[in-house]
């Protein structure tokens, strides 16, 4: 439907021709954007119900004092459906210590929460298909369980800031919501995160498109294809600086896949994008000491590396 | 009454703290709104995520921006 309401737009409204370049670029503009803003629209309200229902509050509550394998699994799991934005990173990774989450099991909740999260989701589903979306969500988990057990066995809270084993964290119980209040919560949420995506996803998709459109097909096959071996680490360190921009990065990406960029590569830097970034870093060096937050990041980098060679290898 | 914006700063912190002093003025209530940014006394307050309402020491809620018509209602 979407697509003929597309093909009616550019080739019998406006009159380009199928087939030409204008014209295929023009309609694959369309037609991804719809699609993409109905998914979103429909996709991120049903999240937000969902989300009302976790609190980081509730989830901390689940995760204290539980044991290596069960508490990272459960905290990667924990992080797609738990509200999070870096930028109460900092509250939230003291809530976690003070209340005996495991240092580890934090870890793997900070890798997840941003890494797995719906707009990401939707994009790759919208553009690449189910599947794609699946390995994603799959892939993600595994990284961010793996990295909260090795950051866990390293016993490294002693990198920790001082001051957070010393703060006096008080408790509120916030009632949970009423139906009512979700269905508030969840509206606000969706016409908030719009609002602050669609100009990314407009120049995404458009820039996705004249890619579609004018480069040369295989132009990428060289550089990003399956067969360089330095795509992938390469991948990830631009991955780094693009962060929270998943809802224009990945419509680019997805042209850059057409013209052989490799899907190993292209899962890789779309990890490095949301799960590695520069802001949340510095954010969180107001809790964590040097080692400690260089660990995090060479470990989340190396395991998204290598499940970018993963992909290329066996895709 | 007294009413404090929990918030590390961030752009939705500053929402709230508009919405709050403007929820405020349309009531015709009188109050100090303050904006509280130190980390420690906001986990005080046991909130996690930001940006959260206090009124009179009471947490209302937290990770949201309320609109001015749902605070009203808290005042």
């Amino acid at each position: 439907m979407l697509k003929a309401a597309a093909d009616y737009l550019v080739f019998t409204l406006a009159g380009l021709a199928p087939g030409s370049r204008g014209g295929e670029a023009l309609n694959f503009f369309i037609y991804d954007t719809l699609k993409i803003f109905l998914l979103l629209t429909t996709i991120i309200f049903v999240v937000a119900i969902i989300r009302s229902s976790f609190p980081p509050e509730k989830t901390r509550r689940m995760l204290s004092h539980k044991r290596e394998y069960v508490g990272n699994v459960l905290a990667a799991l924990l992080g797609i459906v738990t509200p999070f934005c870096s930028c109460s990173a900092v509250p939230l990774f003291i809530g976690f210590v003070e209340s005996g989450v495991p240092l580890g099991v934090t870890f793997s909740f900070l890798i997840s929460s941003p890494m797995v999260n719906e707009v990401a989701l939707i994009m790759l589903w919208g553009l690449f298909g189910w599947k794609i979306a699946l390995i994603y969500i799959g892939s993600g988990l595994l990284v961010a369980i793996i990295a909260g057990i090795i950051i866990g066995r390293l016993k490294m809270e002693k990198y920790v800031q001082d001051y957070v084993w010393e703060m006096q964290v008080g408790s509120s119980e916030l009632k949970t919501m009423a139906w009512r209040e979700k269905l508030d919560y969840a509206r606000e949420y969706t016409l908030g995160l719009l609002q602050k995506i669609w100009p990314y996803v407009v120049v995404g998709v458009g820039l996705g498109a004249f890619i579609h459109g004018y480069v040369p097909a295989d132009f990428l096959a060289r550089w990003a294809g399956r067969d360089n071996f330095f795509a992938v680490p390469v991948a990830v360190a631009l991955g780094v600086p693009l962060y929270s921009n998943a809802a224009g990065v990945i419509p680019i990406v997805h042209a850059l896949m057409e013209k052989g960029m490799a899907i190993g590569t292209v899962l890789a830097f779309m990890m490095a994008v949301t799960a590695l970034s520069l802001p949340e870093a510095i954010i969180l060096s107001n809790v964590l000491k040097r080692p400690l937050l260089a660990t995090y990041f060479g470990i989340v980098a190396t395991a998204i590396v290598i499940v970018g060679y993963l992909f290329n290898a066996i895709l | 009454m007294k009413i404090e914006v929990l918030g590390t700063g961030c752009a939705k912190c500053k929402n709230l703290y508009e919405n709050t002093k403007t929820a405020l003025e349309e009531s015709g209530k009188s109050a100090e709104v303050v904006k509280i940014e130190d980390i420690p006394s906001i986990m005080k307050y046991g909130v996690m995520s930001t940006p959260a309402l206090v009124i009179d020491g009471q947490v209302k809620f937290s990770g949201k921006v309320a609109s001015v018509a749902e605070i009203k209602g808290m005042l």
